[in-house]
Parts: structure tokens; C-alpha cells; sequence
């Protein structure tokens, strides 16, 4: 009877211990899953503003024959971030089209004929909130990693972490002042 | 956020029981005064209230955001009828993280007015009225969808759901027990007065003990749920400013929203917590009934917060506006810098009050189906989508015109 209660109890303990790692385990499954898809979404909708801009060039070239360099600016941009061979370029390259189309969201200003145009205003709509999104997705995923970061470092989360190698992620910052600035877009 | 979340859970939990042990006893007192004193009964008045309440939740809980969207009169959208509201609350889904968009009704009401609904992040609906799709401008929109959002990550509108079908059910069954009393009263009376003379003390004093029991029950449930549901409103500013960076959106639309004296039509006492202002005006502003904190108060905190857009920037700008202390659990609030953004400098050009009206029948034309066909002489014929014919003729100008061509 001794000799059973001592076996039964370390092993009781063992169980316990075992479903309390498994669970930590698997929450730090989730977050980690959570920010990637965090992650992922702001490539979704740096594509989607890739796939915005011909249709917007398109629309107001034949209103804005004067404002052939902003458009080069715009297309040029465009291309060099889909182009990218690596993080950095395409994070410049982003930056650069981000300003260039905030540039020509200032100048539609003059085109009072342009700004009466149904289809570009629609297309003003979609692109302001791409902007948006593209923000709003950045922001998002440094809240999640941020959580998942926490969670990484606290007890007990973090013994768990350790044994099966978690890692920290990095926030997304934006390295110059400039693109700081950028996501406001005039109309 | 999470931090807040978990305070919110736990907040839910200890009000259901309250209102769930209130539910009970007055279900163990009525039965017990059915059956003349007999304790036993009570056990079995007391099973009778549970089971109302296991029948109300399962009800609401399968199918009462539905019932709720279906008695405000909420019409589904798609995204063509107003591209701006979805890509906004589409902007507020990434921002939160949340694994899917919820589903968009619109409301045809000129009161500007919104409210989310639903059990989970993953089924939640958020319904707004035309009025406030025609008075917000685009930032003011994104922060009244930001608030909704806000509700949805919170765990709000499961627990307005839980709250209220308790309050509900507390209710109905003092309702039924007072009615019960006052009609068999009427009949009944001399049969009380021919029972023996000690029994029947005992029982009339617990007949007043009951039916005291009755009239207040339901008050001290809805005294519970206004208090926290209250603060709940404030959280879901704190959470939306936190959301879009920018405090004076969200000012900018309740300003909007205190600003008219519509009462909306749809709505009514047990759905008024769920919307973003109280939908009813003209009442006294603030007593212990009322569903939402004063709107002044709310625009004022948020018009106070200068400084940043996290929780904590929020909290201190709580106390020095209301001179009271905490509403942000303490546990949410960690230190971290959210700098407030600018403003996104697209404002709506001022429209007359005329211009605004049209648009909202406009909006809920489309929103109902109607074809829209413009005559060669300007005028805009609205065709209902009952009308079968192919061909329809101007009123002004007696021009035949396609139906189908201009849609």
C-alpha cells in the first residue's frame, strides 16, 4: 500500500506538470501563428496597393497631362518594390511609393475635373483606405508581437520557451523620419 | 488589451452570479408562497426559474443576434452599397487582429446610431443606421466602427446577450407572479380571511415579503447591469482611441450623435445598452437607470487626451475630467507609447440638412433595391424593384427610358 501511494504521487505530479508544459506549449503555438499572420498581413496589402496603382495612373493620366513626373515617380516606385530582391530594398522602395502617392493625392487638389470623375473616386476611396490598411496592419502586428514577446519573457511562459526555443520577434519600425510621417494622405 | 479582456471575463462572471442567485431565491420565494409556506416548493419554484432561464439563454444564444438584428429592422449589405463603411471596418479588423471581418447591416433610421452583436469575434455582426453613414465623415466613422470593434474584442456582446436574458427572465417571472397576485387576489379574498387565524398571519406577511421580493428583484438586476454596462461604454472609447490613434474621431461622431433629437425608431429598452449612444433623448441625462455615461463627459475625455492613445493616456484623462478614479482595470494598464496620429485631412464638404436626407433615402433605396435611372433632362427616377416593366417614363419631360441600361 506504501510502496504504491509512493509511486502513484511523483507520477500524479509528473501528469500534472506534463499538461501544464503541453498547454503553455500550445499557447505559445497560437501567438506565435497569430503573429505571423499579423505579419502577412501587411504584405497582403502592400500587393494590393501594387495592384491599385495602374488602374489610378490609368484614370488620371488623361486629367493630368502636366503631372507626367509624379506618375513616373509612382510607376517606378511601384516596380522597384515588386522587384525587390531583399527586406530592406522593398521596405525603401515601399517608403518611396507611400510619399509619391501621398504627392499625388495633393496634387488631384488642382483637377477640379478630376475630383468630379465617379470611377476616381471611387478608386480615392480604395486608395486612402489602402493607406490605411497598410498602417493598421503594421500597428496591428506589433501589438501581437509585443504580446507574444511578453508572454516569451514571463514566468512561467518563458521556461516553456526556452525549452522549445521561441523566439523574440522584432516590432516593425520605419527607418526614416520621412515615412514617418507619410500614412497621413491629403485630399 | 488581453489583460483586459481577462478582467472583463471575470467582471461577466461575477455579475451573471449575482443575477443568476437573485434569480434563484426569487424563484425558491414565489414558489414557496404558491404552495402556502411549504419550503419544499421552493425548491421547485426555484428549478422552474432555472429552467425559464437554461430555455431564454439557449434561444438567445443560438439565434439572438438574429432576433435582434431582425427587430431593429437591419438589412444586410454588400460592400458596393457603401464601399467606405466596409473598407473602414475592414481597417479596424486589421488593427485589432481579428481572424475575420463581422458581418455589416444597415439600419434605415435617420438617427445616427450604431451597435455590434453576436457571440464571439467569429460570428459578431455590427449594424449601423443611414443617418450616421450620411453625417460622419470618414474619421468619425472609423472611430464609431473602432468603438463597435471594440465591444466585439472586449466580450462585450456576449455578455449584454448573458445579462440580459438574465434580466429578462427576472422580469418575466416577477411580471407573471404580480399579475398572478393581483387577479386571484381580486376573486380570492375571502378565502384567505377563512383560514385560521395564525396560519394566516404567517402567510400575509410572507405574501408582502414575496411580492417586495418581486417589485425589487428586477430593479436591483437592472440597477447591476446599467453600472457595469456603463463602464463597459467608456472602455470601448478607451479601446477605440487605442485602436485608430486618433481620440478626435470618435469625439467628433458622439458630438455628431448628442448633436440630433431623433429618438430612433427600432429600438427599445432592453436593446438601448447595445448602441454607441443611448437611442432614446429627452430624458434626464444621467441617473442610475441609464444604459450609457453622459455623452458630454465622453467627448470631453477624449477631446482631453493630448498626450497619446494608450489605455493609460485615457485613464488619466478619466480622472481629471470626471474626478473619479479607475475605469481601465489595472492590470490593462501597462506603460507604452501610442503617439495620436493626424487627421487624415478628407473632410465631408458642409451639406444642408435637405441634401442629408436625400441621401440617406438614397442609401436605403439601395440598400432595398431599388433601380436608379437618370432621365436625359437630370431628374433621378427611383425604381421600386417590385416595378416588372423594361421601359419607364420621365415624369418631367415624358422621355421613355431604359431600365436596365442605366443600372
Amino acid at each position: 500500500m506504501g510502496i504504491l501511494i509512493g509511486l502513484l504521487v511523483p507520477l500524479g505530479i509528473l501528469v500534472l506538470i506534463a499538461v501544464f508544459v503541453i498547454g503553455i506549449y500550445n499557447t505559445l503555438v497560437r501567438l506565435r501563428n497569430q503573429v505571423d499572420n499579423a505579419w502577412s498581413q501587411i504584405d497582403v496589402q502592400l500587393k494590393r496597393r501594387h495592384d491599385l496603382i495602374p488602374n489610378l495612373v490609368e484614370t488620371a493620366k488623361g486629367y493630368m497631362k502636366h503631372e507626367q513626373d509624379t506618375f513616373t515617380k509612382i510607376t517606378e516606385a511601384r516596380s522597384r518594390a515588386m522587384g525587390a530582391g531583399n527586406v530592406a530594398d522593398a521596405a525603401k522602395a515601399e517608403g518611396a511609393l507611400t510619399d509619391a502617392l501621398s504627392k499625388f493625392m495633393l496634387v488631384v487638389e488642382n483637377y477640379p475635373d478630376l475630383k468630379a470623375n465617379a470611377n476616381f473616386l471611387s478608386l480615392q476611396e480604395t486608395l486612402t483606405s489602402t493607406e490605411n490598411k497598410i498602417s493598421f496592419a503594421r500597428q496591428g502586428y506589433n501589438d501581437q508581437a509585443l504580446f507574444y514577446n511578453n508572454k516569451i519573457q514571463m514566468f512561467p511562459s518563458n521556461v516553456v520557451a526556452g525549452m522549445f526555443s521561441f523566439t523574440k520577434r522584432d516590432f516593425f519600425e520605419i527607418e526614416n523620419e520621412a515615412e514617418r510621417e507619410a500614412p497621413k494622405v491629403q485630399f | 488589451m488581453w489583460e483586459l479582456i481577462r478582467v472583463n471575463k471575470r467582471n461577466s462572471v461575477l455579475l451573471l452570479g449575482a443575477m443568476g442567485t437573485v434569480l434563484l431565491i426569487l424563484g425558491f420565494v414565489l414558489g414557496m408562497v404558491f404552495a402556502r409556506g411549504n419550503p419544499q416548493a421552493g425548491w421547485v419554484g426555484m428549478f422552474v426559474a432555472a429552467i425559464i432561464w437554461l430555455v431564454m439563454m439557449g434561444v438567445s444564444l443560438s439565434a439572438g443576434d438574429q432576433i435582434l438584428l431582425a427587430s431593429s429592422k437591419a438589412t444586410p449589405v454588400t460592400p458596393d452599397v457603401h464601399p467606405m463603411l466596409f473598407n473602414v471596418v475592414e481597417e479596424m479588423t486589421i488593427a485589432a487582429n481579428m481572424p475575420k471581418m463581422p458581418k455589416i447591416y444597415i439600419i434605415n433610421d435617420p438617427a445616427p446610431n450604431a451597435f455590434a452583436t453576436g457571440r464571439s469575434p467569429e460570428t459578431a455582426s455590427v449594424a449601423v443606421t443611414a443617418g450616421l453613414l450620411t453625417k460622419l465623415n470618414r474619421d468619425e466613422l472609423q472611430g464609431v466602427m473602432a468603438h463597435e470593434i471594440s465591444h466585439i474584442l472586449h466580450r462585450d456582446i456576449l455578455f449584454v446577450t448573458l445579462a440580459g436574458v438574465m434580466l429578462g427572465s427576472i422580469v418575466l417571472i416577477s411580471q407573471v407572479f404580480l399579475r398572478g397576485m393581483f387577479y386571484s387576489s381580486l376573486g380570492s379574498r375571502r378565502r384567505y380571511s377563512s383560514n385560521r387565524e395564525g396560519g394566516g398571519q404567517a402567510q400575509a406577511i410572507m405574501m408582502i415579503v414575496a411580492i417586495l421580493f418581486a417589485i425589487l428583484a428586477p430593479i436591483f438586476a437592472q440597477l447591476l447591469y446599467f453600472a457595469l454596462s456603463r463602464k463597459r461604454e467608456y472602455l470601448a472609447d478607451a479601446g477605440a482611441v487605442r485602436l485608430t490613434r486618433y481620440p478626435e474621431g470618435l469625439a467628433g461622431a458622439l458630438e455628431k450623435i448628442a448633436g440630433t433629437d431623433v429618438n430612433m425608431e427600432s429600438a427599445n429598452k432592453v436593446t438601448a445598452p447595445m448602441y454607441i449612444a443611448n437611442p432614446f433623448r429627452g430624458k434626464k441625462a444621467m441617473n442610475l437607470y441609464s444604459t450609457h455615461p453622459p455623452i458630454k463627459d465622453r467627448i470631453r475625455i477624449l477631446r482631453n487626451m493630448t498626450h497619446g492613445a494608450a489605455f493609460t493616456d485615457y485613464e488619466k484623462s478619466y480622472e481629471q475630467v470626471t474626478k473619479k478614479k479607475t475605469v481601465v482595470p489595472a492590470s490593462a494598464l501597462k506603460p507604452e507609447e501610442v503617439a495620436i496620429r493626424d487627421a487624415s485631412g478628407e473632410s465631408k464638404s458642409t451639406q444642408t440638412a435637405r441634401q442629408q436626407a436625400r441621401q440617406v433615402g438614397d442609401l436605403m433605396r439601395t440598400v432595398s433595391q431599388f433601380a436608379f435611372v437618370t432621365c436625359g433632362c437630370g431628374l433621378k427616377m427611383k425604381i421600386p424593384p417590385n416595378y416588372k416593366h423594361n421601359k419607364v417614363q420621365c415624369p418631367r419631360c415624358k422621355k421613355i427610358s431604359d431600365i436596365n441600361a442605366s443600372d
